[in-house]
């Protein structure tokens, strides 16, 4: 059995004491950050990628995985007691468990996302093992059209599900794209809409963006809210577990959730959010039991089914990075950065040319699953309190991480000041309505596009019909297209904008 | 014609500048063809389709009904003005500026200023709790940056460290 001896020198990497110890590190700075609302996966990791430069790749790459799980884990915590969810993929958590934290059940709602993000790791990780290695050898068949398809595929993914309008949300992907042009053209040397400013010829930051639209914009806009309005939970949580009747009715939501979120996950570009969100709605169309609470009063289905298939397809969501080399989310994008700057090229080599990163990286996941529950049960009682800290005390905090972050990655003071006018930039986003998360994606899929069309149109002599005669990357458009039709139509249409309405 | 959805019709427009702006500045670059695309090719392609998308967005907001008309809203200067100060005090206070001639006056100083503030933007200022709050996040980050992760950063002012 090849899976068995490819998890066994997994194990073996992840189960040394020094990669348990940055597997255990990553998870409790993620869970701790993730839980702070307003700092999602993204923020969290942007703000301790420079924590891992020091570290051999191995460690780095299960210590960021570990944040990864946490900060996610930590988000559906704040999603569900402070009903602000940390990221995209928590927004259907929002619905069903702010309302069961209202009626003094934030502890059942906050184990069974635990309980379920635990199984639905497990068998994400059994399905990332599997997988990995012959769709490895589907990525050797890909040509830069394929490549540039599937992009293509993967950020019309990312925008079917956006909140807002479908038109505003492919504009933020385009606005991304164009921002991954500021910088030095590597074909042609050329220093593209950089104003003779020496820092921009690199190209902005990642981290920059992030910090800026994600932090600033966001801790702008809180604080423009009132403080009465600003809706805090404060009352008391009464059970911590859930009962026998809780896990009665979680545990096939569960199994639903992992399931679809297995499957979602390696799509590129919708990953966690599309599984939570199939999820959610999945849940909503079977028959409620009798003396079920109805589904947005606080179903702690509409909790285990989310939470369960985020997870399983956030963990699925690193087959596209491992094997082809594409990032599927912001937080892989992230990821790609943090194992360039190990000299790490993400891609279909990484398997054959670096086994034990690759193998104990998966391990290591299982390993930060067990590590989350273990941690977090017993803290649930914890982090309820952690979120009484008032926001007076905790946005100084956030602008400090922020603004500390990002000068400590270049060490360089035009990173300051570019978050600065990002942190304007988000404000002005938010106040028009325009999604910041597909702008990032677009960021950071920019340069990659343009380098593949710019091949396959090479090889091609020119012939754009390159994309639709190759049968692959036929087939990848046609997805893309596929998803496009399927979102605009009227019946669909409707049923996206109520799943996003609050009822 | 009256606009219907205030944040889509102001949406459009941005995308429409941004848009147009790239585009110009991709045919100052070499344009190339499709089988030889220079630096400038993709950036033009990308600027037009965000100008059309935005010519889009706001002939919508011009058309498509919306209950109150989607207002902006209130900007909110305090916070924005607060946050952003902070941000930018914390680069000149870490760093210097050495066009104007300000030293760096190193890491302890630059948080403990960012603190006030950005703690001005909240709703409440209250002199004592920022300040703890303050000493704790200078502390605090010192351990964890300076100590632990052993990132480079000037602590103190340079006359003082020398």
């Amino acid at each position: 059995m090849e899976l068995i001896e490819h998890l066994s020198l997994g194990f073996g990497v992840a189960f040394t004491m020094q990669n348990l110890i940055y597997a255990f590190i990553g998870c409790l700075l993620g869970t701790l950050i993730g839980v702070l609302p307003g700092v999602g996966p993204v923020a969290t990791i942007a703000m301790l990628l420079p924590a891992t430069y020091a570290l051999p790749p191995v460690a780095a790459l299960i210590m960021l995985a570990g944040i990864y799980y946490g900060a996610q884990y930590g988000g559906s915590t704040t999603a569900i007691l402070v009903n602000l969810p940390g990221e995209s993929s928590s927004v259907v958590t929002v619905i069903d468990g702010y309302q069961m934290a209202r009626k003094g059940r934030a502890g059942p709602a906050l184990a069974s996302a635990g309980i379920g993000s635990f199984i639905a790791g497990c068998f994400g990780t059994l399905v990332l093992a599997g997988f990995a290695v012959p769709l490895t050898e589907v990525a050797f068949k890909f040509g830069p059209a394929e490549y540039f398809s599937l992009m293509v595929l993967g950020l019309i993914g990312a925008v079917v599900l956006a909140s807002g309008s479908l038109v505003k949300a492919i504009g933020m992907i385009v606005l991304g794209l164009l921002l991954g042009m500021v910088g030095t053209d590597v074909n042609s040397g050329v220093a593209r809409y950089s104003f003779d400013i020496p820092e921009l010829t690199d190209g902005i930051g990642f981290i920059v963006i992030a910090m800026g639209v994600f932090g600033y914009g966001e801790i702008i806009q809180n604080l423009s809210i009132k403080e009465e309005h600003r809706e805090v939970f404060t009352g008391k949580v009464t059970h911590l577990y859930p009962s026998a009747e809780d896990f009665k009715r979680m545990v096939p939501a569960v199994l639903r959730g992992t399931a679809i979120g297995s499957l979602l996950g390696i799509l590129p570009g919708g990953g966690a959010l599309l599984a939570a969100f199939a999820a959610y709605t999945i849940e909503k169309k079977t028959k409620l039991k009798p003396g079920e609470v109805p589904f947005g009063k606080g179903n702690i289905r509409g909790v285990a089914a989310p939470e369960s298939a985020n997870n399983a397809g956030s963990q699925t969501s690193f087959i596209p990075l491992l094997t082809l080399g594409i990032p599927p989310n912001a937080v892989m994008a992230l990821m790609v950065g943090a194992m360039t700057i190990h000299n790490i090229q993400p891609g279909p080599q990484v398997m054959t040319s670096n086994p034990e990163l690759f193998w104990g990286l998966i391990a290591s996941m299982w390993i930060g699953n067990l590590m989350l529950i273990i941690l977090n049960l017993p803290l649930i009682g914890l982090w309820i309190k952690l979120l009484t800290v008032p926001y007076r005390w905790l946005f100084p905090a956030i602008v400090l991480f922020c603004a500390i972050g990002v000068y400590s990655t270049n060490n360089n003071t035009w990173d300051v000041w570019m978050v600065g006018w990002f942190g304007i930039i988000g404000y002005v986003f938010i106040k028009l309505g325009m999604e910041p998360a597909p702008l990032l994606l677009g960021f950071i899929l920019g340069p990659m596009m343009e380098e593949n069309l710019r091949r396959a149109l090479l090889l091609s002599r020119g012939d754009w019909s390159v994309l639709v005669t190759r049968p692959l990357s036929a087939t990848l458009l046609a997805m893309a297209a596929a998803l496009l039709i399927i979102v605009l139509m009227p019946a669909v249409k409707k049923s996206r904008e109520e799943a996003f309405v609050e009822d | 014609m009256r606009i219907k959805s205030q944040k889509d019709f102001f949406a459009g427009l941005l995308y429409m500048v941004i848009g147009i702006a790239f585009a110009w500045g991709a045919t100052t670059y070499n344009i190339g063809d499709g089988a030889r695309m220079g630096p400038g090719y993709f950036p033009l392609l990308l600027g037009v389709i965000l100008a059309i998308i935005g010519g889009i967005v706001m002939a919508r907001a011009l058309v498509v009904e919306t209950p109150d008309g989607d207002p902006i809203g209130r900007w909110a200067w305090k916070p924005l003005a607060f946050i952003i100060a902070a941000n930018f005090l914390f680069g000149i206070l870490l760093g210097g500026w050495p066009l104007l001639g300000i030293p760096a006056m190193g890491l302890i100083i630059a948080i403990v200023v960012l603190t006030f503030v950005a703690a001005l933007a909240g709703d409440e200022f209250k002199f004592i709790e920022v300040l703890i709050l303050a000493i704790l996040l200078a502390v605090g980050s010192w351990a964890a940056f300076v100590w632990g992760l052993n990132l480079q950063f000037q602590v103190w002012p340079s006359f003082i460290s020398g």
